[in-house]
């Protein structure tokens, strides 16, 4: 891939900008390592249909997500169960309405869930907690006693505070998301700080007097990457769940909208009557999501890994 | 009446004291077979509040209190009074004075003799702003002498009006004549509480081990949020007559779980959840039980300035309760053998005749007719539909329901409705404070009688969230106190409420159970529930 | 380190003051308090009780005779909604049960979880990863509220083997349930984390120097991988500690074990203000408690780390 002259040209550009360049060259190669990976590629073409299926699902479907299928009320145990026939290809819920449109629609409002609590427990929680970790001392023992308190404080009460002065909205569903999912991960991005700001080469870049922040954001977080992408990963399923908690106190979806975790537990209370397909089919989008969010994690964290170029 | 029930129940009580060997095995009136082990196992939702009679406010509570402790009164399994400790009463000619007779027999469970002092006591307690009781009102209610002032500080506890002549003599005083005072004896918080014990033990005195009572059971073991077993009390004065040896209240928040653990065998009675009657009835015919419950279910108006100025119309409200398909609620998503509404109040209230409000009598076909005129008239359609809130709290059953009302207004009437969950506290906040549009209610009665729940909607209740106001209402409801007949009252109140429709009485409940088929003597026919442990028992397979 | 400790234990009490105060202040600001039913109580009832507990006083005056209850005899008050019970009494009755199940299951999660993960990462794309891969995901995607009345169907109503629920003084029958019910998804986020972070590690020039030298595998992962590949997750289970000691809503909720989990949720829900607050301090002390055992491992794993 390299050749003589651009390999001359890049490293005579490299004194003058040596960062702009390391990151252009680190960027384009995890790509395209990123690309060779099987695994991430089918995670991620996996993941674009779940996304085609929650964007254009609608279209195919018989029924709305709330109308109600008057025939098949209260019997859905008997006559809900998937079937072409009657335009339910997943078979109904409890009330008769239609699956399919449920699930498609949930699909849409889970997928916004978890991408938008992993993106802000990334961003926030990983600079946060870089932070701490690089300045240290008595900033570090404040900034991460403030997470000790966000995290002991019963978080009920600020939802429903939430939900009382500002009105229920996906808005505030997503500040809901926000305010607890970054703790965990300012945690675990001030404990990898700790060990990489000993590594040598921040202590070169400190003593060519490169700026804390330009550090941080230069050498300790890309070096983290892997950690925070992995736990990133961990963290969608949990808010997709944390999401039904939030939306019992009324801040966020309310029916007749729906999302994975509603789906799923309303599938799990009324396992033991026969219908099955009420748990399956979410069930099974949040199975194939989950799989491809960890094979593109994966994908990326090697893709990404300072170490492997 | 009373006093053949006192008699028959004595004749019976001393027949079997004489052959107590006989009640071991078979029962002794029906002749059936008795189980070897008589423990009753229930599901309980929610962990009990408290044990202490004078204290207690929540429906398990005071079931665990009705096995614990007796009070003048007992209910049998109609609701008509029988005798407890008290054998009998007399009234006064002014009828604000009621001496009771109490029984000699009666002990507590470490042998003291239940006296009158001990519910001077009880009921001193009730009424002591230091006890500060949840169920103060309660004094209030029965009318005693000073109750009001005591609450309010202004007099002392020993200042109420009850007294013991003797220790099997208790005197009442009333401000008001009110003739169903009797009835109210048969409530937790009148029941007697031992002085002795709540002096040695203070808060701690409900606990196992240090708990008194004089009922047929004793409390020995509690462990909150998982169970509490109640054994026999041996110096119960009916002890010889009791079957059921042990009862235990397991704590089960799901009920889903709840039956499950049920069907494994490990309980004796739960509540279906909702919809699975039918098809439980089916496999357990002979166990899944459904009988009516003194509840109603319905949806109110906020009436009051900040509510819409939309539902200030009478056509609109008329057009959302008539286009409501309550079959479809009831048959269809409740599926527990509820009742369909059209009056507030429920048709199994004693001494109640259901009026025949006008929308009852019309096919829902004609009600849906009636309600897109109504709708027409009040200027709303397709293309300038009515938009508004509902709110209820969290719960799946709630939330069945309020998806059924909201599909039927949108597809008859074109009626947008926003649907608004939230959890109790923050619903109840709201709700209080006039702070809704449409919100979910629901009442049980405190009696059984049309009152506690017509009283709902006059403009004084405290329970009024819609603020809904008719001063003809007020005056029938202030005249029926006194009447001697008070139904053509209730049944002008039901006709006034269905003509403006302050809010939309949707069902009337039933209590829907998985019980043990070898379990008798239920009392189905008792519309509030006041149930024994006592009078139940288990017959062998 | 002693000098560090020590300071850390004296930063904790502001901490856990604050702690209170922000607690006291939202659970007063939020809707509704103990004694809204409804039915509301008349007024000079409501006015009995409130002053019985001490809530007709400004919140100032609230806060100080909280605190003071505590400093001076340990009194974290009475519950408004369990009239026979104190605080104490039902954090004494629940901890236990929460602790036991709850350290249980974090042994269960740490054991396994730890386990698959270095296996999956020394045979990274082989059956093995894969498997663990799977189970991992399985364990994520049942959340504890699906596992839970699937368990008691299975192992209850069908197979008859264990109790449906209760704690019935901690016997063996009765904890299975709540501890794999509880340890699944921890246990399959610690074998991820291990997974990628041991992979990163033995990536590292000094781990490629040892196996360069012709050191056995199990050797370098005793010996040098597995320390350095534990701190992230050591990051993790400080907190997943406490919150798997304190117990879980859904797990008392399902298997009725009477454990803090459901006590902490159901306080705040009926707004008993004084189980609310003495479960938050138990969880926030336990909190400071374990990040300050995190950052001494920390020290441990990584000796040139320095606070």
């Amino acid at each position: 891939m390299v050749f003589g002259t651009d390999k001359i040209e890049s490293l005579a550009q490299a004194v003058v900008e040596a960062d702009e360049v390391k990151g252009r060259s680190l960027y384009a190669d995890a790509r395209r390592r990123f690309m060779q990976n099987k695994a991430a590629m089918t995670g991620l073409m996996l993941l674009c249909l779940v996304f085609l299926f929650a964007m254009f699902g609608q279209y195919v479907a018989a029924w709305s997500n709330e109308e109600i299928d008057w025939n098949l009320l209260g019997a859905s145990a008997e006559l809900g169960a998937p079937s072409v026939a009657n335009g339910h290809y997943f078979g109904t819920d409890e009330m008769g309405r239609d699956l399919y449109a449920r699930v498609v629609q949930g699909t849409r409002i889970s997928l916004m869930v978890g991408i938008v609590g992993a993106f802000i427990a990334v961003s926030i929680g990983t600079l946060y907690g870089a932070i701490a970790g690089y300045v240290g001392g008595r900033v570090d023992n404040l900034m991460m006693r403030f997470v000790d308190i966000m995290q002991s404080i019963p978080y009920m009460f600020i939802l429903i505070l939430l939900l009382v002065v500002f009105g229920r909205s996906i808005f505030m569903l997503f500040v809901g998301i926000g305010l607890i999912s970054w703790l965990d991960m300012s945690r675990i991005a001030r404990g990898q700080t700790l060990s990489i700001k000993n590594m040598e080469y921040v202590s070169a870049a400190r003593a060519t007097g490169v700026k804390p922040l330009t550090i941080i954001l230069r050498h300790v977080v890309p070096n983290m990457l892997g950690v925070v992408i992995v736990y990133a990963t961990l963290l969608i399923p949990s808010m997709i769940i944390t999401e039904s908690f939030i939306s019992f106190l009324g801040l966020g979806v309310q029916e007749p909208n729906t999302s994975w975790g509603a789906l799923i537990s309303e599938g799990s209370s009324t396992i033991q009557y026969g219908t099955y397909w009420q748990l399956a089919f979410p069930l099974f989008f949040f199975v194939i999501s989950l799989f491809s969010f960890f094979f593109i994690g994966d994908g990326l964290r090697d893709a990404l890994d300072p170490k492997d170029r | 009446m009373l006093n053949k029930n006192i008699f028959l129940s004595t004749v019976v009580g001393a027949a079997l004291l004489s052959a107590p060997s006989f009640a071991a095995k078979m029962h002794p009136e029906t002749g059936e077979k008795l189980a070897d082990d008589q423990t009753f196992t229930y599901r309980l939702l929610d962990e009990h509040s408290s044990v202490d009679p004078q204290i207690v406010e929540d429906v398990s509570g005071s079931e665990v209190v009705r096995n614990l402790f007796e009070g003048l009164y007992n209910q049998d399994n109609y609701g008509n009074l029988v005798p407890g400790v008290a054998l009998s009463h007399e009234v006064s000619a002014d009828k604000q004075t009621y001496t009771f007779k109490l029984r000699q027999d009666a002990k507590w469970s470490d042998g003291k003799p239940v006296t009158a002092g001990d519910f001077v006591f009880a009921w001193q307690r009730a009424s002591d702003p230091k006890t500060a009781s949840p169920y103060a009102w309660y004094v209030e209610l029965m009318s005693l002498e000073n109750a009001k002032a005591i609450i309010d500080g202004e007099k002392t506890p020993s200042e109420l009006g009850v007294k013991a002549i003797d220790d099997h003599t208790l005197e009442v005083k009333l401000s008001v004549p009110l003739p169903y005072f009797p009835l109210m004896t048969t409530h937790s918080t009148t029941f007697p509480s031992p002085k002795w014990a709540i002096d040695a033990h203070g808060a701690d005195w409900t606990k196992p081990g240090n708990i008194v009572s004089n009922g047929a059971y004793v409390l020995s073991e509690h462990k909150p949020q998982e169970q509490a077993v109640l054994v026999r009390n041996e110096n119960y004065w009916d002890n010889a007559n009791t079957i059921i040896d042990k009862v235990v209240t397991l704590v089960i928040n799901d009920e889903n779980v709840a039956l499950t653990r049920y069907k494994a065998g490990e309980l004796d009675r739960t509540e279906v959840p909702a919809g699975q009657y039918p098809s439980l009835k089916e496999q357990y015919p002979d166990q899944a039980i459904a009988f009516p419950r003194l509840c109603n279910y319905y949806y109110t108006f906020n009436l009051s300035d900040s509510g819409p100025e939309f539902f200030k119309d009478v056509r609109v409200r008329k057009a959302l309760a008539y286009s409501l398909d309550r079959n479809v609620i009831t048959e269809r998503v409740l599926q527990g053998g509820q009742f369909p509404a059209y009056t507030f109040t429920p048709a199994v209230t004693a001494g109640f005749e259901v009026p025949g409000v006008e929308y009852a009598g019309l096919s829902q076909k004609e009600r849906d007719a009636k309600a897109m005129e109504l709708m027409a008239e009040a200027g709303y359609s397709k293309d300038n539909p009515l938009k508004f809130n509902l709110v209820y709290n969290t719960s799946e059953g709630h939330k069945k329901i309020a998806i059924a009302m909201t599909q039927m207004w949108k597809q008859k009437l074109g009626v947008e409705v926003t649907m608004n969950n939230m959890e109790w506290k923050t619903f109840l906040n709201e709700r209080g404070n006039q702070n809704f549009e449409l919100a979910r209610g629901a009442w049980c009665g405190d009696y059984n009688e049309a009152s506690t729940f017509l009283d709902l909607l006059t403009t004084a209740s405290g329970y009024n969230d819609g603020k809904y106001s008719n001063a003809e209402v007020d005056q029938l409801m202030a005249d029926a106190k006194t009447a001697d007949n008070a139904q053509p009252n209730y049944t002008r109140v039901e006709e006034i409420v269905a003509g403006e429709m302050p809010v939309i009485p949707i069902y009337h409940y039933t209590n829907v159970y998985m019980m043990d088929a070898n379990l008798k003597n239920w009392p189905v026919e008792n519309a509030e529930q006041n149930w024994y442990a006592k009078n139940l028992y288990k017959v062998a397979d | 380190m002693l000098g560090y400790i020590f300071r850390r234990l004296a930063i904790s009490i502001p901490t856990l003051l604050v702690l209170i105060v922000l607690s006291f202040v939202l659970m007063h600001a939020a809707p509704g308090g103990p004694f809204t039913s409804e039915r509301p109580l008349p007024p000079e009832v409501l006015a009995n009780i409130e002053a019985k507990y001490g809530l007709d006083k400004p919140l100032i005056a609230q806060i100080f005779n909280y605190i003071g209850g505590i400093v001076t005899s340990f009194d974290f008050g009475p519950s408004f909604k369990y009239k026979d019970r104190s605080v104490n009494d039902i954090i004494a009755s629940g901890f236990p049960i929460t602790l036991t199940y709850g350290f249980l299951s974090f042994i269960v999660a740490f054991v396994v979880g730890c386990a698959l993960g270095v296996a999956a990462a020394l045979k990274k794309n082989s059956w093995l990863d894969y498997f663990a891969v799977g189970i991992s995901i399985g364990a994520q995607v049942l959340p504890n509220f699906v596992m839970a009345p699937i368990l008691v169907i299975i192992f209850t109503l069908w197979l008859g083997w264990l109790p449906g629920g209760g704690w019935n003084n901690g016997h063996w029958a009765n904890i299975i349930m709540p501890v794999i019910a509880l340890s699944t998804s921890y246990m399959a986020s610690i074998a991820r984390l291990t997974r990628s972070s041991m992979l990163e590690v033995m990536n590292t020039n000094f781990i490629r120097t040892a196996q360069a030298k012709g050191l056995p595998a199990h050797v370098i992962v005793r010996k040098h991988a597995l320390k350095p590949a534990l701190l992230p997750v050591i990051s993790y289970l400080g907190p997943t500690f406490v919150a798997m000691i304190t117990g879980s809503v859904i797990v008392d909720v399902y298997f009725s074990t009477g454990g803090i989990g459901q006590a902490y949720v159901n306080s705040a829900l009926t707004r008993d203000y004084a189980v609310m607050m003495g479960i938050t301090i138990l969880i926030g002390a336990l909190t400071i408690l374990f990040n300050l055992v995190v950052d001494i491992l920390y020290a441990w794993i990584d000796p040139k780390i320095r606070y």
